[in-house]
């Protein structure tokens, strides 16, 4: 049940990044002057015929926003209540915490016009957000409590760890660099593809062209590492689906990520190719982390024990196992 | 003000780890200049001069595309189209703020307490440019019977955006720093511009529909007059008019 629910919060997320990137790629970020209130209306009553123009984008991110907020509140609280690991319910804390100063960043970047610097920490905290939800969701799973052993279960393999690992704080980077691209309106200012300009490299430099090249750079970069990560998972853990799954995804997901990249420049921004490239490097990313999680599974042992106990419990003797559990995860 | 944001904007990038990039603050604040005491007219009416001309577009202009306003049906589609070059049959460029750019000294203007009209009218901006000196109030109306939010976003002054949810709502906003010229637009109309020039003086203009211009009641003396466009830019020139003098001088912009 808590698992459903923290994968329902998981796409709400991805839901809200769309949601988000409509809102800059349209340019509506600042068709609602005011904030939390809409033209002075309290929001959830501001009516909808009003819901015109790029108050539409933007007054439906902070709809979608405002909802994403409470859900997480509930996984929060039901994670604090409920769950025995110490570690997820301090996930559902920090998940709390990231969405709450999420609005707040959205509130400043409305009333201070749209500031680079927080408009950039508010389209990056967003991928954190989403990253916390997916990994609540699972931690959550019944794979990840019975440690992947009907699937083959998850092997030491140290080189896995390190690769996964590296390649989904690179998928990060990247995006913060797409989100400085974004914000500081450097999207075309390479305006061909594949090339730069007609050439390999720009023959004129600025700091917009500095940022997209980097972001181009970066994808090269990326994709090579989620090549290596997918070709070794591939090579050498080809019967354990825990890891081809996201492996074959990540690898579907980065090469649809550079092509709506492609796109967007040759589409001169379209507004829905656009978006779709925002939330679909949300969705590497995730893809990635969930990669390199279940590739560390291992090292989760001990904080795990509880969960595990849980897992059994809920099977055996109910309560009396909750009450072990919940003794275990204090411990942890 | 602009100190406090930006210590609350450093501390939640930091505290975020999210980005590296320093905080640049929030909005403009304006650079203000010392306000130039009211005075009356210094300009003697027996020997003001003028300054006429007309602006023309050399080559063929583009024609106005219509201006699609589906994304809100409140909006009345009049078969509006876009005034981003107005050339007439002979080339008369409309919408060109003609002003003195220099040759005024230490001269103090007084300041018109009459507003600027800017009307949001059939989801669009009238008068789409227009000038106004600083000071001077700008009342912002909203005709439409639909929501309109006016973002100014000026390099030197105050950046400022407001919302009119309602039909006949006005807002009065005062320009404190000489800055040409001054953007505007509404972030639920993507179409909907403007621009405004501010000047600490009254020697600006706006073509009409035929290009021309006029200038009056202007001191003797030398001046340099500059023409801008939203698209073509800015030409300068040198302007020199003596007491009672009608000078009318020709402004080419190229295609």
């Amino acid at each position: 049940m808590l698992y459903a629910f923290a994968l329902l919060v998981a796409a709400s997320t991805a839901l809200l990044i769309f949601a988000g990137g409509l809102v800059t790629s349209t340019g509506s970020g600042l068709s609602v002057p005011d904030w939390p209130n809409s033209y002075g209306w309290f929001m959830f009553t501001f009516p909808i015929e009003n819901w015109v123009g790029g108050i539409f984008y933007e007054h439906s991110h902070r709809l979608i926003a405002s909802t994403v907020g409470f859900l997480i509140l509930v996984m929060a609280f039901v994670l604090w209540r409920w769950e025995p690991r110490a570690w997820v319910r301090r996930l559902g804390v920090i998940a709390l915490a990231a969405v709450i100063t999420q609005g707040i960043l959205g509130g400043i970047t409305v009333l201070w016009y749209l500031p680079e610097p927080i408009s950039i920490a508010h389209a990056s905290l967003a991928q954190l957000v989403f990253c916390l939800a997916a990994t609540i969701a699972l931690a959550t799973s019944p794979g990840w409590r019975r440690g992947y052993e009907s699937v083959g279960g998850v092997p030491e393999d140290r080189t896995l760890r390190l690769v996964a690992t590296g390649t989904t704080a690179l998928v990060y980077a990247q995006i913060i660099v797409g989100a400085t691209m974004r914000h500081t309106d450097a999207g075309l200012a390479i305006p061909d593809f594949p090339w730069a300009f007609g050439q390999l490299v720009p023959p004129h430099w600025s700091a917009e062209i500095a940022v997209h090249f980097a972001h181009r750079v970066g994808a090269l970069v990326v994709a090579t590492m989620v090549l290596a990560t997918a070709g070794h998972v591939l090579y050498h853990h080809r019967r354990r689906r825990a890891l081809t799954w996201p492996a074959a995804i990540l690898t579907a997901l980065v090469c649809a990520q550079i092509t709506l990249g492609a796109l967007t420049i040759l589409s001169r921004k379209h507004y829905i190719i656009n978006s779709l490239h925002v939330v679909t490097g949300g969705m590497v990313l995730v893809t990635s982390l969930v990669l390199t999680l279940r590739a560390r599974r291992g090292q989760f042992g001990a904080l795990e024990s509880a969960g595990a106990a849980a897992v059994r419990g809920s099977a055996t003797s109910g309560s009396a196992a909750r009450q072990s559990a919940t003794t275990a995860g204090a411990r942890v | 003000m602009t100190s406090i944001r930006q210590v609350v904007c450093g501390i939640l990038v930091v505290g975020l780890a999210a980005v590296a990039a320093a905080c640049g603050g929030g909005s403009n604040e304006p650079v203000t200049e010392a306000p130039a005491a009211p005075v009356s007219n210094p300009v003697d009416p027996a020997t003001a001069a003028v300054i006429t001309g007309r602006v023309t577009f050399m080559g063929q202009a583009p024609a106005p595309e219509a201006i699609t306003m589906a994304s809100d049906p409140r909006c009345a589609n009049t078969g509006a189209v876009t005034e981003t070059v107005v050339a007439d049959a002979k080339g008369g460029l409309q919408n060109v703020f003609v002003y003195v750019k220099d040759g005024l000294g230490n001269l103090a203007f007084p300041v018109p307490t009459t507003p600027v009209v800017l009307d949001q009218k059939g989801c669009q901006y009238r008068p789409h440019v227009f000038g106004v000196q600083v000071g001077q109030p700008v009342e912002i109306l909203n005709s439409d019977a639909t929501l309109h939010n006016i973002h100014a976003w000026p390099m030197t002054n105050q950046e400022f955006n407001v919302g009119q949810a309602l039909q006949g709502l006005r807002h009065t906003h005062t320009f404190s720093t000489r800055e040409v010229m001054v953007p505007f637009k509404c972030d639920v109309h993507k179409w909907m511009n403007a621009f405004v020039g501010v000047l600490d003086h009254p020697f600006f203009a706006v073509t009409g529909a035929d290009g021309t211009f006029t200038l009056k009641g202007l001191p003797p003396g030398a001046y340099t007059v500059e023409a801008w466009h939203e698209k073509l830019g800015t030409q300068t020139q040198s302007v020199t008019v003596g007491t009672k003098e009608t000078k009318d001088i020709a402004v080419l912009f190229a295609g």
